[in-house]
């Protein structure tokens, strides 16, 4: 076991004539070297779900533990700790930052830590080498394609070697054989020793033979795919 | 410590790449800076050299001045005033000046005329100024035609220039015989324009100052501790055009900066938003734009300032000379002593360079305070 | 790093030239100008009272000889004229 979920509940804009219960209520368990899928529809509350499992925001109550910790109830600085070293982030979007180069986008994460230039400078070629980007290092990220800036960003994902990988929606601007040369790429991923967790409605995604497990949400609550 | 170091490069660097990716925006807005920097920069060092100039330049000027005020106005000075005065203690020497202004129509400038005693000029010999020689295209053996108080034309002969350096303080005079000088504006040998009064000892002045009041109702003691005060406040901020001009481009330059640096666009807002997703921490964010922000204010004054002390010392403030020019035709070419006060610049600085870095990091820290998610919805 | 290196250097550069401002400032005033004696000499022997900055009128030609005591006389504060009388002020002793 890894990642905990107990009766984890968030709402948005609390008491306001507006509330709205995203999550309602969810207790499973994700474990380890295992790609994981969340299924739903889009208001299902899986991003919701995902970026509270990624210390991106909390719960309004319940409890989230990692390994033996309670990441849950963590104050925001240390919540950026742990998610610097534990979470790599795939966006819808890619969310790749225009103007700078792809191995620069790729660096971003561990600029914080002042790594020396040349052994950050070193690790990004590695990635890029393996992700077959190496001839485009220096190419601004606009020039990109789809799948190469999907690629890129897997790359800027694993720069700070996190234990576990968060794609949200990763398929969803790329075309079905993109899709599955990315799901082959999360397989090499997780068969390297990597958790994954992806949130998708694209059946490419979780009806591919490489997810271990698919957990469907409804309107905030899992309707299928309890362990 | 090497770490944190290391940090803020890679902070720097990124924040030049996201500036690059507006480069026409960024060069413009530090353009616009630089440019405003300049003109404030410019305006202090150059009146700051101004007044020491003239401050050093006069501090030999007469200790004491009397004119002569009737029914209001300043007129000519009876010669016998000098006698009257008589033996004033501590007074060491005791003179009438004459001197007054010639307007030329020919070239439209006004020439202070001054006998000068000293030269030993012939009633048909002029000395002239730097400036006077250069509008009228004159040197030495030319004849300057001046029309006398009764309209007859009178020829002088050009024997000397005043040298080019000391124009500032020269370039429009024309120095001329006390016998040349009475011929021309025909005041008798009875009349000096004013008194000049020299005083060893400079606390004893403002009593003799007193005592002439005393013994010369009708007459009005300027001392030379005012003509240097006069000339420390000459451009003090305070003062007009330059004040307005400026004051107008600065608060079009603020408003201008604080929308650019404190309007966050949708993109920068996403932009911060990835980068805490990534892992970047609220205070790690505002210190890559606190980055920002200094990059372009220190560039932009150290430019500024920079440019300023070309364009004042070694082109004499050549963007300045129609506004010091005004309507006058004679204006001196001169070449400032560089000079620089530490107290104004550091003023500069933290009036120009603090605002801005400011107004770039407070909206960054009102937007990184919320949540990270934002970039997954 | 490419670009903070290039930034570095540009700030050097101009550190240097801010540097440089402030040495030459030093020497210049150091040096005993041959032209300002000769200005001081000129001042102390004519009775020189004012700069021949401005030559446009008798008040900025001689703003430390003008009088505000006598009404309509022209004086740096009466009502502006020449555009270089807002350049200057009177001396404070001679102001209200």
């Amino acid at each position: 076991m890894l990642i905990e979920l107990t009766d984890v509940r968030k709402a948005f804009n609390q008491g306001k004539p507006n509330e709205f219960w995203a999550i309602q209520g969810i207790t499973t368990q994700f474990e380890v070297n295992r790609i994981s899928c969340l299924k739903g529809a889009s208001g299902s509350g899986k991003t919701t779900l995902m970026s509270m499992i990624g210390c991106l925001s909390r719960p309004t109550s319940g409890r989230i533990r990692l390994q033996d910790r309670t990441i849950s109830s963590l104050p925001e600085r240390f919540l950026t700790q742990v998610r610097r070293h534990t979470f790599g982030f795939i966006f819808q979007r890619f969310n790749l930052i225009p103007g700078l180069s792809v191995v620069e986008n790729i660096m971003l994460p561990a600029y914080p830590l002042g790594l020396k230039a040349s052994s950050l400078r070193n690790r990004a070629d590695r990635l890029l080498e393996q992700f077959l980007l190496a001839d485009k290092s220096d190419n601004p990220v606009e020039w990109l394609s789809g799948g190469e800036a999907q690629r890129v960003a897997i790359c800027r994902a694993l720069i700070n070697d996190p234990q576990i990988l968060i794609a949200d929606e990763p398929t969803a601007n790329l075309d079905s054989r993109l899709s599955r040369e990315f799901m082959a790429l999360l397989d090499e991923l997780s068969k390297s020793g990597k958790t994954v967790l992806i949130s998708s409605h694209d059946p490419v995604v979780f009806d591919s033979p490489v997810v271990d497990r698919v957990v469907e949400l409804e309107d905030g609550v899992m309707v299928a795919g309890e362990t | 410590m090497i770490t944190i170091l290391r940090k803020q490069r890679y902070f720097i660097d990124y924040t030049l790449g996201t500036m690059m990716r507006h480069k026409g925006k960024s060069l413009g807005l530090l353009s616009v800076y630089t440019m405003i920097i300049f003109m404030l920069a410019s305006v202090m060092l150059f009146s700051h050299a101004m007044r020491s100039e003239a401050v050093a330049l006069l501090a030999d000027s007469p200790e004491i001045i009397v004119q002569r005020i009737q029914a209001g106005r300043s007129v000519m000075v009876p010669a016998e005033y000098l006698q009257r005065i008589g033996k004033l203690r501590g007074v060491t020497e005791k003179r009438g000046r004459l001197w007054g202004y010639y307007y030329d129509p020919a070239v439209k400038a006004n020439y202070t005329v001054m006998v000068s005693e000293q030269d030993n000029l012939s009633i048909n010999d002029i000395v002239i100024g730097a400036g006077i020689a250069r509008t009228r295209g004159l040197s030495v053996g030319d004849y300057l035609t001046l029309r006398s108080h009764e309209g007859k034309a009178f020829s002088f002969r050009v024997v000397r220039l005043l040298e080019s350096e000391s124009e500032l303080i020269s370039s429009d005079l024309l120095l001329i015989s006390s016998v040349g000088y009475r011929r021309l504006f025909g005041i008798d040998e009875s009349y000096y324009t004013d008194l000049v009064l020299s005083v060893r000892n400079p606390r004893e002045i403002q009593k003799i100052a007193e005592k002439l009041t005393r013994l010369l109702p009708d007459s009005r003691p300027i001392l030379r501790a005012e003509i240097l005060r006069t000339y420390e406040s000459l451009f003090s901020w305070r003062q007009g055009v330059m004040l307005i001009l400026l004051l107008g481009s600065v608060l079009a330059f603020v408003i201008f900066a604080w929308d650019k640096a404190s309007g966050l666009s949708a993109e920068e807002r996403k932009e911060i938003g990835i980068l805490k997703a990534v892992g970047w921490e609220t205070g790690e964010v505002m210190r890559m734009k606190f980055w920002e922000g200094v990059i372009i204010s220190l560039m932009a004054f150290l430019i500024g300032y920079l440019a300023a002390y070309l364009h004042v010392f070694y082109t004499s403030a050549g963007l300045f000379e129609p506004v010091l020019k005004g309507w006058s035709v004679l204006y001196p070419s001169f070449q400032l002593t560089p000079s620089v006060d530490g107290l104004q610049l550091a003023t500069l600085f933290f009036f120009t360079v603090l605002p801005y870095t400011l107004a770039t990091i407070v909206p960054v820290w009102r937007a990184s305070i919320t949540d990270p998610d934002l970039v997954m919805r | 790093m490419k670009r903070s290196n290039t930034f570095f250097v540009c700030l050097l550069v101009l550190l240097t030239g801010f540097i440089a401002s402030l040495v030459d400032v030093a020497i210049e005033n150091g040096q005993v100008l041959p032209q300002a004696a000769e200005s001081a000499e000129l001042v102390s022997r004519l009775g020189l009272t004012d700069l021949a900055l401005f030559t446009e009128a008798r008040y900025t030609r001689h703003p430390s000889q003008a009088d505000i005591h006598s009404a309509f006389q022209d004086h740096p504060v009466a009502l502006e004229h020449f555009p270089t009388g807002s350049l200057l002020q009177p001396s404070n002793g001679s102001l209200p």
